[in-house]
């Protein structure tokens, strides 16, 4: 498995917003250790459980769509660390399930030397009606790690900015640079 | 310059929202680290916060510095020189150091980030 929560990014305005997508397949393996509640009353028959995308992996989605905001508009020089998540609201009755598409949208909220603040929605798209419903609202905090306090030393090279992400990049559909 | 009870009021918001607080938790006397449980992370957070809530411009280690805790000139066998004294009561001024020099253990460093060190921090800076 690798660890990229994102498909595609729609949409890249440099230091500002950024839009990506992901789809939700029931080929993930991990869909099929996390269930929605099964739907029903108490005098229906029993439904079994419905797999559905763990929030904590639409949170770190979203940790990926605004972490490559926040690298690009330090061309990637900086290694850009998820240091805290400030808020993650969800709508527990939209469910993300197989067959639909998460969309990420991530604006800048603060950047400077030291680390930048998101904010964020995430929506569910269902591919079959286009319908858009809002899954979440999600702010994040990230940390340049080379120029943080602790006065820890990284290794040199960026290991967070991996060639899955820089394929990412160089494939961005509407980039405004 | 804003009353010190506006700022205190929107401090408290900051901090209630930064730390995961309650109100009621957010005293003057309330340290960061020690009754808030604010890790290094937080002051990050805080700053961008405090920037956002009063519209002003701060650099992190304006509030906390960063490099004098680790400099050997100001500090030896883990606690502050006089000469770290001087260097911080200089980069802190709306910040109480007094309690601080009486021990100058670097590890009781973080106490002295008080709620009141904050309100009056964003109170210079407006």
């Amino acid at each position: 498995m690798r660890w990229i929560w994102i498909d595609r990014i729609l949409e890249l305005k440099r230091g500002a917003k950024l839009v990506a997508l992901k789809n939700i397949s029931a080929a993930e393996d991990v869909l099929h250790d996390h269930f929605a509640p099964a739907p029903g009353s108490a005098e229906s028959a029993p439904q079994p459980p419905r797999p559905l995308m763990p929030h904590s992996l639409i949170i770190e989605g979203m940790a990926q769509t605004a972490g490559i905001l926040v690298g690009h508009a330090g061309d990637f020089k900086e290694k850009v660390i998820l240091a805290k998540i400030g808020k993650a609201v969800f709508d527990v009755a939209v469910q993300p399930r197989p067959g639909f598409t998460i969309r990420h949208s991530a604006e800048m909220v603060r950047y400077d030397a030291s680390g930048a603040s998101t904010s964020g929605v995430t929506e569910l798209i269902d591919p079959a009606t286009g319908e858009a419903r809002k899954l979440a609202d999600i702010e994040l905090m990230f940390s340049h790690i080379d120029s943080n306090r602790s006065g820890l030393k990284f290794p040199k090279e960026n290991f967070v900015f991996t060639e899955q992400f820089m394929h990412l990049i160089r494939n961005v559909e509407k980039l405004e640079d | 310059m804003a009353s010190y009870d506006d700022v205190f009021e929107k401090v408290q918001t900051v901090l209630e929202d930064a730390l995961g607080v309650d109100k009621e938790e957010v005293t003057a006397e309330a340290t960061l680290v020690g009754d808030l449980g604010a890790e290094s992370i937080d002051f990050l957070d805080i700053v961008f916060r405090l920037e956002k809530a009063f519209n002003i411009k701060i650099q992190q280690s304006e509030l906390f510095p960063d490099n004098v805790l680790t400099d050997p000139q100001y500090v030896q066998e883990g606690k502050v020189t006089d000469a770290g004294m001087a260097e911080l009561r200089q980069r802190l001024p709306h910040t109480n150091l007094d309690a601080f020099d009486a021990d100058r253990t670097v590890d009781s460093f973080p106490n002295v980030f008080t709620v009141d060190a904050i309100v009056k921090f964003v109170q210079s800076k407006l």
